[in-house]
């Protein structure tokens, strides 16, 4: 049982004075000390959050009501950047970095009355699927200690399931948010391209990036999205939110009637024959529950990944070139001459996943070689989109495993990039077609957690969130 | 060996940057007037480059883009859109420009010049939306640079023009109409002092009419004499080296104007490969018909259309081009409004236009025309000293005269022929009056008058002259000279 209750009533208990934001600050700041051995944390915020946490109860005392997130402590990825510690994106280039501006994210969360407490770890820039890449430490499953939580969003994941704060923010650019969620037995929900502003967020993948929370129930994810989500100035790919929010109310909603497509690709092949049973089951329990399941295949599946480690490394080496040591962060200075502050400070500066990833994207942006890498890819996206897009004029969701194993070990894919790239073949499409997916916990007997995939159309999160909301309810 | 008697002809092509008026940044809202501000203080999040900040497009800029395709004779694109272009410089904060590669927001159109008396089309391959870089310096004999950011993320149109300049007088011409162009179309400043137009300027030679020779491309000039002198020594260049059997090498060339030529730039030219990429970050510019439709509407007379109407009026080509660029000399002084305005009358309206270039342009250069006047003021003034003329009231010379005075003082008289008879400057018509002075005339110089009698023409311009000076200038010369021939015919 969490020492957390829901976000929304730990909302009204704040605002009601029943409980005090600054003793909700205490408990979290205590857990994430408690529970240091599993490098969750990169760093906590305590001084502002206490701060934070003292101006909303004055506010409460003198009878104002602070917002729909009073007093919540939430953990953010330190990918985002905030006040009142380092930003660092878990990488030695960014180590000593000061945010001059927040995230609007954030903004947002705490203009509702949150209060963030700590950043969590990831691999560096978001690049990996198990937290091992970050330059500082790898974050370690809350179930099992030998492995790992998943990534890149592994250190939030992980700071909810030990219930160091009701909620943390992830980022998803290939399913850095759903992987975890899969791995560690929590809630994850990767919103629709553009949904949450991503101002203020280290960039990785820009045309995949989303922003999205972690939580124990698909509840606390919608109240938590209907804060964060809608137009941003700052960002001219947002979009905007559903004209009926996203905060579940107890749903009209079942699942009679409902048409899910069982994804054929996504349960054939290199498929561990634990996580396909446990699968199989949920999804036995949502048709007796009254969903009609049908198979859908999307052709083109097989080649997601392949598109993703095109297209997304050549986002990441272009983003990452304003990493120079010019302006901020760690800068090389003992040299004699700028191009070797540039070399040197991105040879130090970069773990060896950033550099690969620049490698790849910089020879597929290279003149002779677009076409062939590049274009080729943004076409067969483009094929995958159609694909989607059909498949949701047959079904209204789509479903599948979030990942094709449960947690793997520390260490055991380090060695072998490939293999740590294939974590990713479940969820890299939903990214490159910008379609909102969640990851909700599967039963399971006393093993590792295993999470059920659900996919919707573009826009369609408040759907999305809805049936989500019942398969958990069945799932339990 | 013997001498070569070749002809070479040059193929010129011309880049030009042109500042954009907005008020802020292309993709940042932050101030985008650099002249007078400190260094790095027109920055913010986006302009350094900060992580996690995004480009947001400013809608002037686009604005200012599609009306630059109609003053470049063509259509904006419906759909545009932008990349970006990676490379490693301390002034170029994301280590990449936002620009548009594939597709601009023009493409086509022209250009006309006139040169040496012949109209020509110069096309225009193509005018892309970019932002600019910061600026670094490089202190002489010290171990560091400098850069300031204010400039970076300014935005620019490059306007890239077909290789159909055919020589360094049409480059200059070329450059010089361009310059108009921005200007009349609102789409500059076009404040050549301050770099806001910058010319890159791409010559081959080849003595085949059939194959291009290999060119060089001459950077950054920011006058039009220098768009002309760097492609008259770029052209020369060539040659000559051509003619020693020597091969021309394609680089990027600077141009020293001190010394008036160009030189190469080859050791701070590396390969470069850009690794474009489409702009995730910013949407397409997708531009409805109705935005289209108003732009177009919106934009006022272009220099070539001004030329055709003042042509009508039987101005010099010489004439017509001073009153262009007095008409973008100062924005709050009119010129070619009042002439239009007139132009159902178009005596008057050539008239305006003659005082108009001989002058208040003139006295306005020596900065001797007073700001009280407006343009509804000028307007009256200039109208009214017409019809004094017409009413041979007011002589060319005391018309003259009379507007240099109110243009100098800044009057505006309620009634300007009261005012121009308190100065004196109306002229007697009154025959009676004149008669009297030219019988006193006549009788004070007998041989001159004698002369006359005697059919030598000459004397009688000397007294008419006489009568002028006897009635002080008032005295309407015509009226003179006719009064003079009745006496002594």
């Amino acid at each position: 049982m969490s020492q957390w209750p829901s976000i929304k009533d730990l909302a009204s208990d704040v605002n009601s004075g029943r409980v005090s934001a600054s003793e909700q600050v205490e408990k979290a700041l205590k857990t994430i000390e408690e529970k240091k051995e599993f490098n969750a944390i990169i760093a906590t915020l305590a001084d502002r959050a206490r701060q934070r946490a003292k101006t909303i109860d004055d506010r409460i005392k003198a009878g104002e009501n602070v917002g729909r997130l009073a007093g919540v402590p939430f953990i953010a990825k330190d990918n985002f950047l905030t006040f009142g510690a380092e930003t660092t994106a878990a990488s030695n280039i960014l180590k000593g970095f000061e945010a001059p501006y927040q995230a609007t994210a954030i903004e947002r969360l705490e203009a509702e009355g949150a209060i963030c407490v700590a950043k969590a770890n990831l691999d560096a820039f978001a690049h990996g699927s198990s937290t091992e890449n970050s330059d500082f430490f790898t974050t370690l499953n809350p179930h099992d200690k030998s492995k790992v939580p998943g990534g890149s969003s592994g250190g939030s994941t992980a700071s909810v399931v030990l219930d160091m704060a009701p909620f943390a923010l992830g980022t998803d650019t290939g399913g850095s948010i759903r992987l975890p969620a899969s791995f560690c037995g929590a809630v994850g929900y990767k919103p629709t391209y553009g949904l949450v502003s991503r101002s203020g967020v280290v960039a990785m993948a820009s045309s995949t990036d989303v922003i999205g929370p972690l939580t124990r129930t698909v509840a606390d994810s919608a109240l938590v999205l209907d804060i964060m989500a809608g137009t941003d100035e700052l960002d001219s790919t947002s979009i905007v939110k559903d004209k009926l929010g996203y905060e579940l109310s107890p749903t009209e909603a079942h699942l009679k009637g409902q048409k899910i497509g069982m994804i054929s690709e996504y349960m054939s092949e290199g498929l561990e024959p634990e996580v396909k049973d446990s699968i199989n089951m949920a999804i036995e329990a949502l048709k007796q529950a009254g969903a009609e399941i049908v198979d859908v295949s999307l052709p083109s599946l097989p080649l997601a990944l392949a598109v993703y480690y095109v297209i997304c490394p050549a986002e990441v080496s272009s983003n990452l070139s304003r990493y120079d040591g010019q302006r901020y962060g760690f800068s090389q200075q003992d040299t004699t001459n700028l191009d070797d502050i540039y070399k040197q400070t991105r040879s130090i500066g970069f773990g060896n996943e950033a550099k690969r990833r620049i490698m790849i994207g910089t020879y597929v942006l290279s003149s002779g070689f677009y076409d062939a890498y590049y274009k080729k890819a943004q076409i067969v996206r483009t094929k995958l989109v159609k694909e989607f897009e059909d498949a949701f004029k047959k079904v209204d969701f789509l479903i599948g495993p979030t990942a094709p194993t449960t947690a793997f070990g520390v260490g055991e894919n380090t060695a072998d990039p490939l293999k740590m790239y294939l974590t990713d073949i479940m969820t890299v499409a939903v990214n490159l077609v910008g379609v909102p997916a969640i990851s909700v916990p599967c039963p399971v007997s006393d093993n590792m957690p295993i999470g059920l995939q659900l996919i919707a159309a573009q826009h369609q999160d408040r759907k999305l969130l809805e049936i989500a909301q019942l398969a958990e309810s069945i799932l339990k | 060996m013997s001498q070569s008697s070749k002809t070479y002809t040059p193929t010129i092509g011309i880049e030009c940057h042109v500042q954009l008026s907005t008020k802020t940044k292309l993709f940042a809202a932050v101030g985008n007037d650099a002249r007078d501000a400190r260094p790095n203080t027109l920055i913010s999040h986006i302009c350094l480059g900060m992580p996690g900040a995004l480009p947001v497009l400013n809608a002037k800029a686009v604005e200012l883009g599609a009306r630059a395709a109609f003053a470049l004779n063509t259509t904006p694109a419906a759909f545009s859109k932008f990349d970006r272009k990676h490379y490693f410089y301390p002034d170029l904060p994301k280590g990449y420009q936002i620009t548009q590669f594939e597709q601009p927001i023009v493409l086509g159109g022209y250009v006309e010049i006139e040169s040496e008396g012949v109209k020509k089309k110069i096309g225009i391959t193509r005018a892309h939306l970019e932002e600019d870089a910061g600026k670094s310096t490089h202190p002489a004999g010290k171990d560091y640079s400098l850069v300031d950011l204010n400039r970076a993320g300014t935005p620019l149109l490059e306007i890239v023009s077909e290789p159909d300049i055919k020589s360094a007088a049409d480059a200059k011409a070329y450059a010089r109409e361009l310059y108009l162009i921005v200007k009349y179309a609102g789409i500059s400043d076009a404040d050549l002092y301050h770099g806001n137009m910058r010319f890159d300027v791409n010559v081959s030679v080849s003595s085949d009419p059939n194959v291009l020779g290999t060119r060089t491309e001459s950077k950054n000039l920011n006058s039009f004499k220098s768009v002309e002198k760097a492609a008259e020594y770029e052209i020369k260049r060539q040659i000559e080296l051509l003619e020693k059997g020597e091969v021309i090498i394609q680089e990027t060339r600077g141009w020293d104007d001190a010394k008036q030529r160009t030189f190469s730039q080859r050791g701070k030219e590396q390969a470069h490969d850009y690794r474009y990429m489409p702009e995730p970050d910013v949407p397409p510019i997708i531009l409805s018909e109705e935005f289209i439709n108003e732009i177009k509407s919106s934009l006022p007379v272009m220099p070539d259309e001004w030329r055709n109407r003042l042509l009508s009026l039987g101005l010099s080509r010489s004439q017509i081009d001073t009153l262009l660029e007095a008409e973008i000399d100062n924005e709050a002084v009119d010129y070619l409004p009042i002439i239009e305005s007139n132009l159902d009358n178009p005596d008057v309206a050539k008239f305006i236009a003659n005082y108009f270039v001989n002058i208040e342009i003139p006295m306005r250069h020596d900065g001797s025309v007073s700001d009280k006047l407006d343009n509804q003021a000028r307007s009256t003034i200039y109208i009214a000293i017409d019809r004094l003329i017409q009413d041979n009231k007011l002589s060319s010379t005391n018309a003259k005269a009379l507007l240099t005075q109110l243009l100098k003082d800044g009057l505006s008289p309620t009634d300007i022929e009261e005012y121009a008879a308190e100065q004196g400057y109306i002229q007697e018509s009154d025959s009676n009056e004149i008669e009297k002075i030219v019988e006193a005339v006549i009788a004070e110089f007998p041989d001159a008058a004698n002369d006359v009698k005697n059919g030598e023409m000459k004397a009688i311009g000397f007294l008419t002259g006489q009568v002028m000076k006897k009635s002080l200038g008032k005295a309407n010369p015509g009226m003179a000279q006719e009064l003079i021939r009745k006496k002594l015919a």
